[in-house]
């Protein structure tokens, strides 16, 4: 079924034209798509970093202006980076790791397997807007439960999302809590690892934690990557729950910066400064893709007979 | 996956094998302690809402917490609902935006999948991985020039749910991935019967591929449908109107009038309430799919 690329020949025969046309034609709601939605846009913004835009008036060119702006003129810009970078520097490693210890906890021979699976699954699939009242609530300084129970044992309250240096590290729990997706990604991936290896490495007298060092990991290690990738990608848009629980603050301690890009677009109108702030973030992110890729080698095992 | 359970009938005859010491009981006494512990910290904040739903003020006050509400306040739901036009969002959150987009979806990308997957023409792999690489271009970093395409295109977007249905018209690169995998995992010679017959390509997918492809079509449907159930961020950014708001918006209305009126008490429950009606057809989606729900996410994880 491998797809043959078409020999160099000066022309195509009837057929192969005419599979070329009808190919072609099927593809063609996504061919005109990719260059309305996806093309176009990436290259606007390019057009539109360089202009200011309130979407009324008539963009006026800046040059380098907005970039200028928001590297030595936006007071809010560095702090939005430092608390991105200490968001994803945290939840990410945080997320794939408790995802991968409770995929092997429930890879494990367990009874009701696909029971907790759903327990861990189901946080990640439910409405962000149910996490975020459900959180808030939680969290609540007053009624939250935490801290009513706290107070029936005569401890002192915790400020979860009213203090600077709480509010971070409590998204964090409620991003680890949701990574229901990771858990089952990691645990088809650990079913998919050949008993053998393991039935093998008992034989040799290897214990559990060598197994889980020098087979588990080196098989499972491509979709670590995977989750590692996607959870970056997704830590830099981190938007709702901040946005819906805190609004950014205390003290702009949970102003991300794809909240920071959506104020300066639909809040204060700055449409050029916006594709800016985007551009910025995906070159980043982009470049943090390829480093983790390029480096993958070191420790990514290739090969098995994983499918 | 049916993997698993054969993999617990293999485990199962391993175990036979092995003797009780008073170390394994030990180890796997510890493991399910683990396990039930760390499942009841993850299931709680759920639990936390439904049980919440049913509290009046002064259960929401007390300490210790209450874990049982006794009385349960069931017409905490009924109230909750009729606060607000909840039937009106609910009616848009379905009607006006997860329904096209689910439809839209299916019919763009298993048609666009067919002709990544079933037709041989030349270049068509190399198309196949740019269609691939724009899953990786961020939304964020297209979410303002598309608000800017809208806005200065002809005719009403902004206020309406256009600008998040009419994409999904043009395929998903997810799903048309993920249909893709599957077609091709169907037998060519199909394709030929059919073809020696003097069925077009477009009768071979709705004759033949289609009917084959319902377990991988309902994959699809599901994602998308929660994906649009869930979404707050498109409505945010394009709805701007009471009347057309989503449930997801509508939840968050709820939320900043009750904190204006000044009784966040009776907030929580009414909106605990709200957010678990939001919540219960994901999770009862969930329970009847489980199957399409874990095969789709695995699919497309470890292929990906």
């Amino acid at each position: 079924m491998a797809a043959i690329t078409a020999p160099k020949r000066a022309a195509l025969t009837k057929g192969e034209k005419h599979n070329l046309m009808v190919g072609l034609l099927f593809v063609s709601p996504w061919l005109i798509g990719f260059f309305l939605w996806t093309v176009y846009p990436v290259l606007s913004s390019i057009y539109y970093s360089f202009f200011r835009y309130d979407l009324i008036t008539e963009p006026i060119f800046l040059g380098f202006g907005n970039y200028i702006e928001i590297f030595t003129d936006d007071p809010r810009f560095w702090k939005v980076v430092g608390n991105t970078l200490f968001y994803v520097g945290l939840s990410v490693p945080l997320g794939v790791i408790s995802a991968f210890l409770i995929a092997n906890l429930l890879n494990a021979k367990i009874a009701g397997r696909s029971f907790f699976r759903a327990i861990f699954y189901i946080p990640a699939i439910v409405p962000a807007i149910c996490v975020a009242m459900v959180w808030l609530f939680i969290y609540n300084i007053q009624y939250g439960v935490i801290n009513s129970a706290l107070k029936s044992l005569e401890l002192p309250v915790v400020p979860f999302l009213s203090n600077p240096d709480l509010a971070k590290p409590s998204l964090i729990v409620i991003h680890i809590w949701a990574q229901g997706t990771a858990v089952v990604i990691f645990l088809a991936s650990l079913q998919d690892v050949p008993r053998s290896l393991y039935e093998a490495a008992t034989v040799d007298g290897a214990n559990a934690w060598d197994k889980f060092r020098n087979i588990t990991i080196p098989m499972t290690s491509p979709i670590i990557l995977y989750t590692t990738v996607l959870g970056i990608i997704g830590g830099f848009q981190t938007f709702l729950l901040p946005y819906l629980l805190t609004n950014g603050g205390p003290a702009a301690s949970t102003e991300f910066y794809a909240m920071h890009l959506y104020r300066n677009a639909f809040q204060f109108f700055r449409m050029g400064k916006a594709t800016a702030l985007a551009w910025i973030m995906f070159l980043v992110v982009a470049f943090l893709t390829i480093i983790l890729f390029k480096t993958s080698g070191r420790w990514v095992f290739y090969g098995g007979d994983s499918k | 996956m049916t993997t698993t359970a054969q993999e617990l009938t293999t485990t199962e005859t391993a175990n036979v094998k092995g003797k009780w010491t008073v170390g394994r009981v030990a180890s796997e006494f510890l493991k399910y302690v683990v396990l039930i512990l760390l499942a009841a910290t993850y299931a709680f904040p759920l639990y936390w809402m439904v049980i919440s739903a049913m509290k009046d003020d002064p259960q929401v006050y007390r300490v210790p917490p209450v874990m049982f509400p006794n009385p349960a306040h069931l017409n905490n739901f009924i109230d909750a609902w009729r606060s607000d036009e909840f039937s009106l969002y609910t009616f848009n959150s379905i009607v006006r935006y997860a329904l096209p987009v689910t439809l839209g979806t299916i019919a763009s990308s298993a048609l666009v999948a067919y002709g990544f997957s079933r037709i041989r023409w030349p270049g068509r792999d190399k198309l196949f991985g740019l269609a691939i690489a724009t899953m990786l271009v961020p939304y964020t970093v297209i979410m303002v020039p598309l608000f800017i395409i809208f806005k200065n295109l002809p005719g009403q977007w902004i206020g309406t749910y256009n600008p998040m249905v009419v994409p999904a018209l043009f395929g998903n690169a997810f799903y048309i991935f993920m249909l893709r995998q599957f077609f091709m995992s169907l037998p060519e010679e199909l394709s030929e019967a059919a073809r020696l017959d003097g069925a077009s390509e477009l009768g071979i997918l709705f004759r033949v591929i289609l009917p084959l492809s319902k377990p991988a079509l309902a994959v699809v449907a599901l994602f998308t449908f929660m994906g649009t159930w869930n979404d707050y961020l498109g409505p945010l950014i394009y709805i701007n109107k009471y009347e057309m708001y989503p449930l997801a918006l509508g939840i968050q209305k709820l939320r900043n009038n009750m904190t204006q009126v000044g009784n966040a008490p009776l907030a929580y429950p009414y909106l605990m309430a709200v957010s678990t009606i939001a919540a219960a057809p994901i999770i009862i989606l969930f329970f009847f799919a489980q199957r399409q729900f874990i095969e789709g996410i695995s699919l497309t994880g470890l292929k990906g």
